[in-house]
């Protein structure tokens, strides 16, 4: 029997721009039990219904995180026309789409950076940032914005992508495309990365859909979950299927990444190829009366938005679920066993938000 | 609208909580998300439970006092821990036996119970 000890590890930590804090058991250099402790940033925006109505309600939860916030107010803004019986245009539903799939290639490109930047290839860090930049450039271009783009209300967008706009993106996307290849094919094949990543952390089917993981990291173990096939939005009309694979480990987690930057670009040019004209919005009457709960695909999973009114202006409750919430437990069964030194790539791997998480 | 709307509220007695989940369980459902409401002067808890494949998104609701103990489910769910400790914190459910109990430590925050109205603290 080794040396046991308890290693804290975080709030705060080279490798994690994260704030959480786990307590590590540890056997020699094998990690035994977890502890984990989140709470470093809870801002309690769902208790914001008591002082924000409805309609503000969107700004706040755009807030929620810096990096999903389109998805956070897309799924707000879902829940409240759920309840109201809103049917928005068409033309929003596309527009909504092409803005989450860019949002979802620029938080794979952001996961792939620190990821690289994780196991310490540096230039393979640079060089996922830099084609995230384009992502970045086009979300200012059609939105305004770079990180909280405000285009969702009640009812649809603000703003439209003009053809002019749209064409841009093409180009931009095709250059994108070319760029990841090259980086993947380093993510991949190059032998140092996957000495870092292969059989590394590996959770079985089973593990976890028993513990409740979702998104990338639970389809990298076999489990066929993506939102997206429920048909929100325009996802309906477009030709996809979720990215699978069946290894389990921080290499398959990777993987399933980027092949999804190759899906979401696809989903973008066909939203490109099928968008209508027509209004960006249309005008709501009344107040929330009734509760609904909706499931969307943020990039890191499904993320739960629930609203609960009863007519009047302020909602009475609002719950959001946010995937690294769900992904939790997994990230404590699958740090058992695992050895120290790859404590900091399996965190990682899940692509914790823990602002999300804390809300 | 949603295409698919499928789901369903099932509002269930307290007592009938754990079986219920056990059953659940049995039937190969995860639990998708737990929270609590403060809805005239009773918590409501939402249980959430998703059959994948079949896009069923079910949650049982149970309506109680707020001195009422709520059973932990973390025995059948053990993820179920984190849901637990927040609605044990943020709205002082008394939820009894849960695994990992942070004992209202989960969210560093010096507010007890900061969702619940002042009146009823």
């Amino acid at each position: 029997m080794g040396k046991k000890s308890i290693v804290p590890f975080g709030p705060q930590h080279p490798v994690l721009p994260e704030p959480i804090h786990l307590d590590l058991v540890l056997e020699d250099e094998i990690v035994t039990n977890v502890i984990p402790s989140i709470g470093f940033i809870h801002r309690g925006l769902e208790s914001l219904t008591e002082k924000k109505d409805y309609f503000e309600m969107v700004y706040v939860a755009e807030r929620t995180c810096g990096i999903c916030s389109f998805g956070h107010g897309m799924g707000y803004c879902e829940a409240v026309e759920e309840v109201m019986d809103v049917e928005i245009p068409d033309r929003a539903k596309y527009l909504r789409t092409i803005w989450m799939e860019l949002s979802r290639l620029h938080s794979h490109l952001l996961w792939l950076g620190l990821l690289a930047d994780g196991f310490g290839f540096e230039s393979l860090f640079y060089q996922s940032w830099r084609i995230r930049e384009r992502i970045l450039d086009l979300i200012e271009l059609t939105t305004g914005g770079r990180v909280i783009f405000s285009v969702n209300k009640v009812g649809g967008v603000l703003k439209d992508i003009t053809p002019d706009m749209l064409k841009h993106i093409l180009t931009e996307l095709d250059q994108v495309e070319a760029d990841v290849r090259v980086i993947e094919h380093t993510f991949l094949f190059d032998y140092s990365v996957q000495s870092r990543l292969k059989g590394v952390g590996v959770l079985s089917r089973k593990q976890v859909h028993m513990l409740g993981a979702v998104g990338p990291f639970a389809r990298a173990s076999g489990i066929n979950i993506d939102m997206r096939s429920l048909g929100y939005e325009a996802y309906g009309d477009l030709d996809f299927e979720p990215i699978v694979s069946s290894d389990g480990d921080s290499y398959a987690r990777c993987e399933v990444r980027i092949h999804e930057i190759y899906q979401s670009i696809d989903i973008i040019r066909q939203a490109i190829s099928k968008i209508p004209e027509g209004e960006l919005s249309v005008s709501v009457k009344g107040n929330v009366k009734g509760e609904h709960f909706v499931r969307i695909e943020q990039p890191r999973g499904e993320a739960i938005y629930y609203v609960k009114g009863t007519g009047k202006l302020y909602l009475d409750r609002l719950r959001i679920r946010t995937p690294t919430f769900a992904n939790l437990p997994a990230l404590v069964e699958m740090l058992k066993g695992c050895n120290y030194a790859d404590v900091p790539i399996l965190i990682l791997t899940i692509d914790p938000c823990i602002s999300c998480t804390e809300r | 609208m949603r295409p698919n709307r499928e789901y369903k509220i099932e509002e269930i007695d307290l007592g009938d909580l754990l079986l219920n989940v056990l059953d659940r369980k049995n039937r190969g459902e995860r639990i998708s998300q737990i929270c609590a409401a403060y809805v005239d002067g009773k918590y409501e808890l939402s249980y959430s439970f998703i059959q994948d494949g079949l896009h069923r998104f079910t949650t049982l609701r149970v309506i109680c006092d707020l001195d009422t103990e709520v059973p932990s489910i973390t025995e059948i769910y053990p993820m179920a821990v984190f849901y637990e400790n927040e609605m044990k914190e943020l709205y002082g459910v008394n939820v009894k036996y849960i695994s990992l109990d942070y004992n209202n430590k989960l969210y560093r925050i010096e507010k007890e119970t900061p969702f619940l109205p002042k009146e009823k603290k």
